[in-house]
């Protein structure tokens, strides 16, 4: 089990993420798409440091008896690079409408100076 | 003939282009030097052609140079790289309703005088692209490090070889391209390194592509933007996106917004 600090340790630094995003979604600095990201993962977290046995409960069921928080590293890896591919793909979509919004306002800056010029 | 000189360096020895409307796109970075005597040499070829500058976020003074040459000068507000730039030229061409667009590079090292050949497979009608080949023939002229002629023909034989036509120089941006060429680089056009991709692109699109043999001169300026570690950068990243490419059902993107 774990002990007793270290669980209230964690569930409080794992609430404050909670409140974080909270305040980031009211602040509206974070779109509701990620912060429903940020929202689940603050209250896993903090289910599992309240939960004491549950780490050792969950390595059980998929069979890791050695070390359990082994499954707690495996997990928290492979959700980081989910996360960062996904904003990989973000960032690709945002730098291709970059791209489209510069070449737009070459266009229409240059058609502006010529109605301009016109005139 | 006293007139094949004259007609072997200017647009009067092509049939048919009085009646087109026809536009120089000029990719241009950091190109002040250059610039001025791209343009000259356009109007000495073609006094007809319309004259786009695409001022690729330069911090130099190229716009406004090529601005007091008379050309149309479109600014982009930042560096694109040369895909974005010239794909900037293709919308400018696509909305203003030209029949032909031909591909002058602002660094100089496209000879405005070779135009003739590039544009006559366009004329006729026997290409919707023609692309000026520094290798198609032995003709010469042009010098470049080994590994970067190497690497040149590497790329020539993988895109040959999945084109199904042979081809000698696929990053040639000296091109001449009809409306359908002109529509489709309006909407879609690689990005970084843009000319091999562009080719594999025409293919898949089923457009007529062909190469004529030009030479090419020295740059007068500025600096090529490919160095020893991006051309392996270059090999590698062109290599990947022709290769997802060919898996690509839907060929052409989806325009975000219009």
């Amino acid at each position: 089990m774990t002990p007793l600090a270290v669980s209230i340790a964690g569930a409080v630094a794992s609430f404050t993420l909670v409140l974080v995003v909270f305040e980031l979604i009211r602040s509206r600095r974070l779109r509701e798409r990620y912060a429903l990201l940020w929202l689940a993962t603050g209250i896993t977290l903090t289910a599992l440091s309240a939960w004491r046995n549950g780490l050792n409960t969950i390595a059980r069921w998929v069979g890791v008896r050695s070390y359990p928080p082994a499954v707690l590293f495996a997990v928290g890896i492979l959700f980081i690079l989910a996360v960062l591919l996904h904003y990989s793909t973000v960032i690709s979509r945002l730098s291709d409408q970059n791209t489209l919004l510069a070449q737009r306002l070459a266009l229409l800056e240059e058609q502006t100076r010529v109605a301009s010029d016109a005139r | 003939m006293p007139d094949t000189v004259v007609a072997a360096s200017s647009a009067a020895g092509l049939a048919g282009l009085a009646e087109l409307r026809r536009v120089a796109i000029v990719p241009a970075y950091n190109e002040e030097l250059a610039v001025p005597r791209v343009i000259d040499e356009l109007r000495v070829f073609d006094p007809g052609l319309d004259i786009v500058v695409v001022d690729d976020g330069s911090v130099d003074r190229t716009a406004a140079v090529a601005a007091a040459k008379g050309a149309r000068v479109l600014r982009l507000p930042f560096n694109l790289g040369i895909g974005g730039a010239v794909q900037t030229g293709f919308r400018f061409a696509f909305e203003n309703d030209y029949d032909v667009a031909v591909r002058v590079d602002g660094d100089g090292q496209h000879d405005p005088s070779q135009l003739v050949r590039v544009l006559e497979p366009v004329l006729r009608g026997e290409a919707d692209i023609a692309i000026g080949s520094r290798f198609a023939s032995d003709e010469g002229g042009y010098r470049s490090s080994r590994a970067r002629r190497v690497g040149i023909r590497l790329l020539a034989w993988v895109v040959s070889r999945i084109v199904g036509q042979r081809l000698t120089d696929t990053t040639s941006g000296f091109q001449a391209v009809n409306r359908e060429g002109i529509a489709l680089f309006a909407r879609d056009y690689p990005h970084d390194y843009p000319e091999v991709e562009a080719t594999v692109m025409v293919f898949r699109h089923r457009l007529r592509l062909c190469e004529v043999p030009v030479s090419m001169r020295e740059r007068d300026s500025g600096r090529s933007s490919i160095t020893a570690l991006r051309s392996v950068y270059y090999m590698v990243k062109v290599s990947l996106a022709i290769f997802v490419g060919l898996f690509r059902r839907n060929i052409t993107p989806e325009e975000e917004g219009k």
